[in-house]
């Protein structure tokens, strides 16, 4: 009986490669999150969480009751903190990301377009969360990676240019979705990968974005970690 | 030295209708619940509350926070960054029940360091080119915006200009307190705590622990004393 992996977990599997050895990475919530689970044999990464610490460990086998004393992520879910970790206040941890110091921010994304803008935070009248740390992370990550769908339900979502409100211009590096990878390339838009069975024409016709195809395009490899 | 110790049903005494209120806390860890249950019980209400978020609103998810002063009503402004998480807050914004400005949690964190450092503000190159640059009143005219924050170019790149943040009264949490209000916090609690330390005309801490002066070395005092003035002691 065969099974289908989900997209969400095919784009985290793809996103553990872009990783390497000893990076200090902040990972968004949901599906970036998924990202550490996929990390290859070698690869140990430093997370850091916007609550004010580095060191992100696994969520403790006895949760600490809410109200009591505990370390939280970004979500306000109980997590760790592991040896050699730091903790810091808002302002140190917002100066990580804001001052260049993470090597990756791992991000999800509503719209990306051509221009390397993300729009990630609101959609107005509907869902209005906040921001949160959305902007300081992709601001000043020295490199973006955007974790998103190819599509909401057929509707595009890499764009000529973003109509949802954006959380930051020209920043995005990298986008992974389940059908393609695309790099920013001196402002242009590579296609670069594929995911297996897709065709270039496919990723055309579910892309609004004008994008170059690379020469080296090649097909996606994931990370087979716990396959 | 005079003591700096403060009674829980003290601190009505600190509150009036209106005013500004910093809260501690990142997704309600680190904010002082005793402190913000007091504020509930004191009546005051119209107040502005500024804070990194609005915590939950399911308690079986996570503290309640400052979400306990939304509820019920008490909130006029909030100035945070994230409310995703409270759906009584998002409700209230939508229903334009309770006025709220959205700003990158960054960028909170400066502006209060800013007013509590004597600063004139702060620039950042977050927000740039997003609705973050708006102002709270846009003025136009023939659909042309008129009024946005300033934008400065230094060294080739684009900066906001973002205004100090101060308040009348902050409230925070520690781990553990000495008598003179040094203090120490707990990884994740402490977050906005100590920059809100600095940025309000009075200071008041909930604290897990209280030990005498001289029991925290002075290498890890993470808020120094002098910038406390109450202290409420463990129940």
């Amino acid at each position: 009986m065969s099974e289908q992996m989900s997209a969400k977990e095919f784009i985290a599997r793809r996103i553990a490669l872009e990783l390497n050895d000893g990076d200090v990475v902040n990972l968004g919530i949901g599906l970036p999150t998924l990202v550490a689970n996929y990390l290859p044999p070698g690869v140990t990464l430093l997370l850091q969480s916007e609550t004010g610490f580095l060191g992100i460990g696994p969520v403790p086998e006895k949760i600490t009751p809410i109200g009591q004393p505990r370390v939280v992520n970004a979500g306000g879910a109980p997590c760790s903190i592991i040896p050699g970790g730091s903790t810091f206040d808002t302002s140190i941890s917002f100066a990580l990301m804001r001052g260049g110091h993470l090597d990756a921010c791992v991000l999800g994304g509503l719209q990306v377009d051509e221009n390397a803008d993300l729009a990630n935070w609101m959609v107005p009248g509907k869902n209005v969360p906040g921001m949160g740390g959305a902007m300081d992370l992709a601001v000043g990550a020295k490199k973006v990676i955007v974790a998103m769908e190819h599509t909401n339900k057929g509707e595009k979502k890499i764009l000529k240019k973003c109509n949802l409100p954006l959380t930051a211009k020209g920043r995005v590096s990298t986008l992974v979705t389940e059908m393609a990878l695309f790099r920013f390339h001196g402002g242009k838009l590579v296609l670069e990968e594929y995911a297996p069975g897709v065709s270039v024409e496919d990723i055309r016709a579910n892309t609004e974005a004008t994008f170059v195809v690379s020469e080296n395009l090649k097909e996606m490899e994931i990370s087979r970690t716990g396959l | 030295m005079k003591s700096k110790k403060l009674e829980i049903d003290q601190v009505a005494s600190f509150l009036r209708d209106g005013m500004t209120i910093m809260y501690g806390g990142f997704m309600g860890n680190g904010t002082p619940p005793r402190l913000i249950q007091a504020i509930l019980d004191s009546g005051v209400k119209d107040l502005t509350v500024i804070g990194d978020d609005a915590a939950f609103s399911d308690a079986t998810k996570g503290p309640e926070g400052i979400g306990l002063l939304i509820r019920n009503k008490r909130v006029k402004k909030l100035i945070t960054g994230h409310i995703g998480l409270n759906k009584e807050a998002q409700r209230q914004m939508l229903a334009g029940e309770m006025e709220i400005e959205l700003c990158p949690i960054g960028t909170i964190a400066e502006r209060i360091r800013a007013g509590g450092s004597g600063l004139g503000g702060v620039l950042t190159p977050t927000g740039v080119g997003t609705s973050v640059g708006d102002v709270e009143q846009p003025l136009t005219f023939n659909g042309q915006q008129l009024n946005r924050k300033p934008v400065l170019n230094i060294n080739g790149r684009d900066y906001l200009l973002e205004l100090p943040l101060k308040a009348d009264l902050a409230v925070l949490e520690a781990m553990r307190s000495d008598k003179y209000g040094n203090l120490v916090y707990y990884i994740s609690m402490r977050n906005h705590n100590p920059l809100m330390a600095l940025a309000a005309e009075t200071v008041i801490v909930e604290t897990h622990q209280i030990v005498e002066v001289g029991c925290i070395d002075p290498d890890h005092v993470m808020t120094p004393g002098v910038l406390v003035d109450y202290i409420v002691y463990p129940a």
